[in-house]
């Protein structure tokens, strides 16, 4: 009984995931040290930072390694293809609690402290959007939708677009085209996130508007910010795909990283759909 | 003895206890019409559950009894039965739908605050009460209620009194048989503002209005506590309502009308550093000392010293600022909202000139007055 | 079936040995074995905070501790017992039985669930540590509730740091089962054959993975709220205390399913086994179970009817509670049908299990009696939520842990453990456990808050019954080391099919099983 043939494979003992998690532990509490003024936190979440980068080095080498090796059967494969689905929905998750945060302050809680009986503890406060609170205390712009905020929209669906066809380069064994197509899409990640830091840089200076502007900056650089900090990470993945791109990795069968990466691109893509409509535009 | 039985014993054991000591273990007797209607509804779903507990368990236990193997059951092999499962559930759909209707009606019922004859602002302070009387008869009023237990007891180097706990300095009064609607908010962290008698509970939220009413049938005094977890001394900030007849309430009116009347301050009077600072004695126990402690050594690092404070003994500017606005973020709320200029400078007066420390400077309320001012 | 072929038995294990093993080891039996080990630790040191809460409530006034760190204690209570212990628990079991009872080979990631049992002490160093670092553990009770977790020290930090790396084991622990069920099946067993604790663990991990996240960004936001000067929580900045309790509730609530519906699964398992016929509407147990799951996402809000909903909205979330108790209700009557002219016996797993279904009924009315507004208004923020939860907590999902503990222990061990011990164990957890938390209920209703170190005279009698009850209680739990202890070095020997009438894969392996098996796929019909 049985067959040879859907042996499933079991990775050997491995020494990474406790280096993660010394990783972790440094960096969870050197930052409750730096956060609480005790030195050397700041340190100890470098260090901590340090270990996890060669961690993850050293862990997805291994799988690199395993996977040009052909230990992975198809079986795996699709292992990996619904944890890499799922991993995105528990993003997707995240992301939910800061939307539903902005989505129950708009049509919620600003309502409320605006209503007749809240007037006695904020009298004359008008709850419109964009707010800072009834204690504002310094004047400030909120972000336009139609500049930058839109540009960006263009060059993240026109990212999307160009992976797409390194994509097609990929199933069509036209090495220049994926990796012309890969470095494209980094590139254009590199200028959305160059705009970010502009916007940013604007919003401190000229507009005045701060992650502590009441909820408004709460929110907005709650909610780019993380999404920024997606896209940085999306960006590495799809360079660490152009190197093995460039070192002949990938077959048109077998590229599941390439898609993976693929997928959380497209995942940031959206959640930047979302975010120029609730956040900028409305 | 078999299983049932032994359940069945314990299980009696405690329903006998329970009769003994009737009132202590069920809801409070209730003097408002709500409290009354939740009363009943409790009494009715505890039946309702008994009733399913039973049925469910001693068919249970039937089986554990008859169907054992040591008595000689043979294992029927039937494990499905679509008749069965959609009865069992049908059935309870329609039990919780009677359980909903009375529910629902409570539960608007209770949401109706309008047209109250007494409206009452009740703020959560960590850990006090302040209660203001907004609206109708009494209008004006206002006033502070803390825990009037002494520290002995609590600590057990003295016995402890009958409403050990449940027990204010100034309790709310309010009339008999009029709609009173509640406005609750809170100064620093969420409370609770509970009193079961009344069937009223409703969370303090700061910075945020939320209200809730109730209307007393019966003349007497009623204890609650705050019933959500603000902090050290969430235990210890109790509620006490006193519901009496109009004409008493009239006479109370008038009373705290003639003392607000009476201990007016005179604006212009000019304070010794002693008169000062022996008010910012009483100011500080009964504000102050829950954090700072009255030695002044404060729990450090949650709560800092004041005896030989840096800020204490430099600039009287800062130390202005600080108890007049707080420390946002922090347990050290904006005392500006809830003291009187005179106040403030006794309790800082005090600060600066009790336990090791000396300034030998007095603070005049003209200059907390100024310090509002410059704010 | 011949599940085991003549090489797997050799135990070829070349790894490392020593603790080495155990840090670097990828099998999911050595993972759920430390898994489980773990959680036994994090149960013990959550039952000394509750027994130290319980001394300091046997009298009023205060006698043991001060009412600060009586706060920190009972918000440490919680959180280890609710991350630490029960938890944990349930995923050892996922990593020790899935394999074994779908057939598959290990877990889908072995690698990765290494990663997710070795998150876990980070966690809870930081967690447990935090009461030694200046301002002590954060005392704002395990909900967390903001802005009072905005007051608090750095343990503060410290817990939200741990909640977040417990938070990413969680849910690469939920990925990995989810894909191993999916995925690793062995041939022929369909969705609708496998074994119910397989389907329970399946609809848990999705809500892992559902609501895992959601806490993450709740805690998040406290962090930036305390440090980095947001206004999520202030109203002042246009934000609003109570938008943290719906971000934590739409995480707490699936929450308690999360902890409840794998002990639904251990206990279907047990029931048949010991009654000796199949269990009773194996598809509508599936679909109840489900039925939960979605249900538990629009009930969040009845843990906030005191903050003053509008109406409709009470209205909405009571219905919705309620509806609950339908597929709950479905299970509790199959589990009493497939004893129903059954053949039983009552070896210690299925007392547990009985006594399981009994007592944590017992919380679901309560349960329900809470969901019930108005009562709500009443009974929230008392000790007879407090009695409700610890009869679904302690008799529920830990009763249920003990149930399957002593169900697999032969499987784990290869011995029988003993059942005197087992039975001595149960009849002392079950009386004690009624002593210490019935007496509850009776506080409550008449009007006694939770989470305060000291209460007014008329609360004095039940509560020291209720300390008496929980030291019996916990005093009891040596018990189960006990039983553990002596199963793992010895004792009568388990035969592959431990118990008389056990169905499933997990029994056609060898006891203790062997370090690997199903390396070759079997067959199911
Ligand atoms: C394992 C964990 C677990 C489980 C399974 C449950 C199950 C349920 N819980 Fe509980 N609950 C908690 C853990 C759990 N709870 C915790 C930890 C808290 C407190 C959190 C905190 O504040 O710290 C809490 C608090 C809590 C509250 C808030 C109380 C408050 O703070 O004011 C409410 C209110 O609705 C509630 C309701 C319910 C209901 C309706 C169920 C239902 O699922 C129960 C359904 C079961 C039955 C009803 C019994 C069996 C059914 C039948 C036999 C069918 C026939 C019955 C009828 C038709 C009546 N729970
Ligand atoms: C998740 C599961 C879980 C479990 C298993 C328990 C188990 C117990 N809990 Fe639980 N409890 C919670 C979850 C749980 N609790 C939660 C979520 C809260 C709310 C927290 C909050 O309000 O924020 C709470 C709150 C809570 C309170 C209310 C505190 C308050 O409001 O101030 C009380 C009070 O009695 C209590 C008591 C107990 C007891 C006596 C046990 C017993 O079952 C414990 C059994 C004891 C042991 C297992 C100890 C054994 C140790 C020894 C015998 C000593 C031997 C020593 C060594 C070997 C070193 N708990
Ligand atoms: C609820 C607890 C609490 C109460 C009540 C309280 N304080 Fe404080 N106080 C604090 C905390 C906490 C701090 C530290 C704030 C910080 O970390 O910046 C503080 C800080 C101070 C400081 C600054 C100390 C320093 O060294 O920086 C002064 C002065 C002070 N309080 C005075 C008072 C006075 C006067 C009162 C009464 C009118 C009072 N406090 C009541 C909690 C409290
Ligand atoms: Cu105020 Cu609890
Ligand atoms: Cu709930």
């Amino acid at each position: 009984m049985g067959h040879a043939s859907d042996h499933y494979f079991v990775p050997e003992p491995s020494k990474f995931p406790i280096f993660g998690s010394i990783a972790l532990l440094l960096m969870g509490s050197g930052a409750v040290m730096w956060l609480n003024g005790v030195s050397p936190g700041n340190w100890m979440v470098l260090a901590g930072f340090l270990v996890l980068v060669y961690m993850l080095f050293g862990w997805f080498g291994q799988v690199v390694r395993e996977s040009e090796g052909g230990s992975y059967g198809r079986k795996v494969d699709k292992s990996f293809r619904w944890s890499m689905g799922w991993f995105i929905f528990s993003e997707v998750m995240f992301f939910a609690a800061f939307f539903g945060a902005l989505f129950y302050v708009r049509s919620i809680g600003l309502p409320w402290l605006g209503d007749a009986d809240n007037a006695l503890l904020w009298p004359g406060f008008e709850p419109t959007w964009p707010n800072a609170g009834p204690i504002v205390e310094e004047a400030f712009t909120p972000m336009e939708a139609w500049g930058i905020p839109a540009l960006n929209t263009l060059i993240l669906l026109t990212s999307g677009a160009t992976l797409t066809w390194a994509h097609w380069g990929l199933l069509k064994e036209k090495r220049g085209q994926l990796i012309n197509g890969l470095a494209l899409t980094i590139l254009l990640g590199v200028i959305f996130l160059g705009f970010q830091a502009y916007e940013y840089a604007h919003a401190y200076g000229a507009m005045n508007l701060k992650l502590t502007t009441g909820i408004y900056g709460s929110t907005f650089f709650m909610l780019t910010g993380f999404h920024g900090l997606h896209v940085t990470i999306g960006a590495i993945m799809l360079t660490v795909m152009l190197f093995r791109s460039v070192a002949g990795h990938f077959t048109p069968h077998r590229h599941f990283a390439f898609e993976a990466a693929a997928w959380y691109w497209h995942f940031v893509d959206v959640v930047w759909l979302f975010l120029f409509v609730v956040v900028y535009w409305l | 003895m078999s299983v049932r039985a032994r359940l069945a014993v314990f299980v009696l054991t405690f329903l006998g206890a329970s009769a003994a000591s009737a009132g202590e273990v069920n809801l409070q007797v209730p003097v408002t019409e709500i409290a009354e209607q939740i009363y009943d509804m409790h009494t009715l779903m505890l039946l309702i559950c008994l009733l399913i507990f039973v049925a469910v368990f001693g068919v249970m236990f039937w089986s554990v009894y008859a169907h054992r193997k040591s008595r000689g059951a043979i294992a029927a092999n039937f494990h499905e039965n679509t008749t069965v499962e959609i009865v069992w559930t049908i059935v309870p759909v329609l039990i919780l739908l009677g359980m909903a209707y009375p529910a629902t009606r409570t539960v608007i019922a209770m949401k109706d605050t309008s047209d109250p004859d007494i409206t009452i602002k009740a703020t959560g302070y960590q850990w006090k009460w302040g209660y203001d009387y907004l609206k109708g008869e009494g209008e004006g009023i206002r006033f502070v209620s803390a825990l009037s237990t002494p520290q002995d007891q609590i600590d057990g180097r003295a016995d402890k009194g009958e409403h050990y706990l449940l027990e204010v300095d100034n309790p709310v009064v309010v009339p008999v048989g009029k709609k009173i609607r509640v406005l609750l908010t809170a100064n620093d962290v969420i409370h609770a503002w509970w009193v079961p008698a009344f069937g009223v509970k409703q969370d303090a939220i700061p910075g945020f209005i939320r209200d809730t009413w109730f209307r007393a049938d019966k003349v007497g005094v009623f204890r609650g506590n705050c019933a959500e977890l603000c902090g050290k001394d969430h235990g210890f900030m109790p509620i006490e309502v006193h519901v009496v007849t109009e004409e008493e309430y009239s006479a109370w009116v008038a009373e705290q009308h003639a003392r607000v009347a009476a201990t007016a301050e005179d604006p212009a009077r000019q304070w010794t550093l002693q008169e000062l600072a022996a008010r910012g004695q009483e100011v500080f126990a009964a504000n102050c000392a829950a954090c700072h402690q009255a030695d002044g050594k404060g729990m450090p690092p949650a709560f800092p010293p004041l005896d030989g404070a840096a800020i204490v003994l430099g600039p009287k500017g800062e130390q202005i600022t600080t108890v007049l606005n707080g420390r946002p973020g922090t347990a050290m709320a904006a005392f500006g909202k809830q003291l009187s200029d005179t106040d403030l400078a006794a309790v800082i007066t005090y600060t600066r000139n009790a336990w090791g420390n000396s300034t030998g400077e007095m603070i005049a309320p003209s200059e907390i007055g100024a310090a509002r001012a410059a704010n | 079936m011949a599940a085991v072929t003549p090489d797997q038995l050799h135990g070829h294990h070349h790894g490392p040995t020593g603790l080495m093993r155990w840090i670097t080891t990828t099998n999911h039996k050595d993972i759920g074995t430390m898994y489980l080990v773990f959680a036994l630790i994090m149960f013990f040191a959550g039952g000394v905070m509750a027994l130290t809460i319980r001394a300091e409530l046997f009298q009023p006034g205060l006698q043991v501790v001060q009412p600060e760190f009586f706060n920190q204690l009972t918000t440490m209570h919680g959180l280890v017992m609710v991350f630490g212990a029960i938890m944990p628990a349930f995923v050892g079991f996922a990593n020790w039985q899935i394999p074994l009872m779908i057939g598959a080979s290990d877990m889908a990631f072995a690698r990765m669930n290494n990663w997710s049992f070795w998150l876990l002490p980070p966690a809870a160093l930081l967690l447990v540590g935090s009461f030694l670092v200046p301002g002590g553990a954060t005392a704002a009770g395990w909900t967390l509730y903001a802005p009072l977790s905005v007051q608090m020290g750095m343990g503060m930090d410290m817990a939200i740091f741990a909640v977040h790396i417990m938070g990413a084991s969680s849910i690469m622990g939920a990925i990995n089962i989810v894909v191993t069920i999916l995925n690793m099946r062995a041939p022929g067993m369909t969705m609708m054959k496998m074994p119910l604790f397989v389907w329970t663990w399946l609809i848990t991990a999705y809500l892992l993975i559902a609501v895992m996240p959601v806490l993450a960004g709740a805690v998040t936001m406290i962090l930036t709220d305390r440090h980095f000067g947001t206004a999520f929580f202030n109203a002042a900045g246009g934000g609003d205390p109570v938008l943290f309790q719906h971000v934590f509730w739409f995480f707490g609530h699936p929450e308690v399913y999360i902890m409840i519906l794998p002990a639904f699964g251990i206990v279907s398992q047990i029931i048949p086994t010991f009654a000796r016929k199949p269990l009773f509407g194996y598809a509508s147990m599936v679909y109840a179970t489900a039925s939960i799951a979605i249900l538990s996402f629009v009930v969040w809000a009845h843990h906030m009817f005191t903050t003053g909903m509008p109406a409709a909205t009470q209205l909405f979330f009571m219905y919705a509670t309620m509806l609950i108790a339908v597929p709950t209700g479905v299970k509790v009557f199959n589990w009493v049908a497939t004893m129903w002219k059954g053949s039983m016996t009552f070896e210690t797993p299925m007392l547990f299990a009985v006594g399981f279904i009994f007592v944590f009924t017992m919380g679901g009315f309560t349960g329900l009696i809470c969901a019930i507004a108005p009562i709500d208004i009443q009974v929230q923020d008392t000790y007879y939520v407090v009695a409700h939860f610890h009869y679904v907590l302690v008799a529920g999902s830990l009763f249920a842990l003990f149930a399957g503990t002593y169900y697999w222990l032969p499987k784990w061990t290869g011995h029988m453990p003993s059942e005197k011990i087992g039975k001595w164990h149960f009849w002392c957890s079950i009386v004690f456990f009624n002593l210490a938390f019935f007496p509850m209920h009776f506080l409550g209703l008449a009007g006694m808050p939770r989470r305060i170190p000291d209460y007014g005279l008329q609360f004095a009698d039940f509560n020291a019954i209720a300390t008496i009850g929980a030291f019996g209680f916990g005093f009891s739990q040596l018990l189960f080391v006990l039983a553990i202890v002596k199963c793992a070095r010895g004792g009568e020997r388990a035969a592959a099919r431990s118990w008389e009438a056990a169905e499933g894969l997990e029994w056609t392996v060898p006891s203790p099983a062997p370090h690997h098996t199903f390396e070759e796929a079997p067959l199911v019909r």
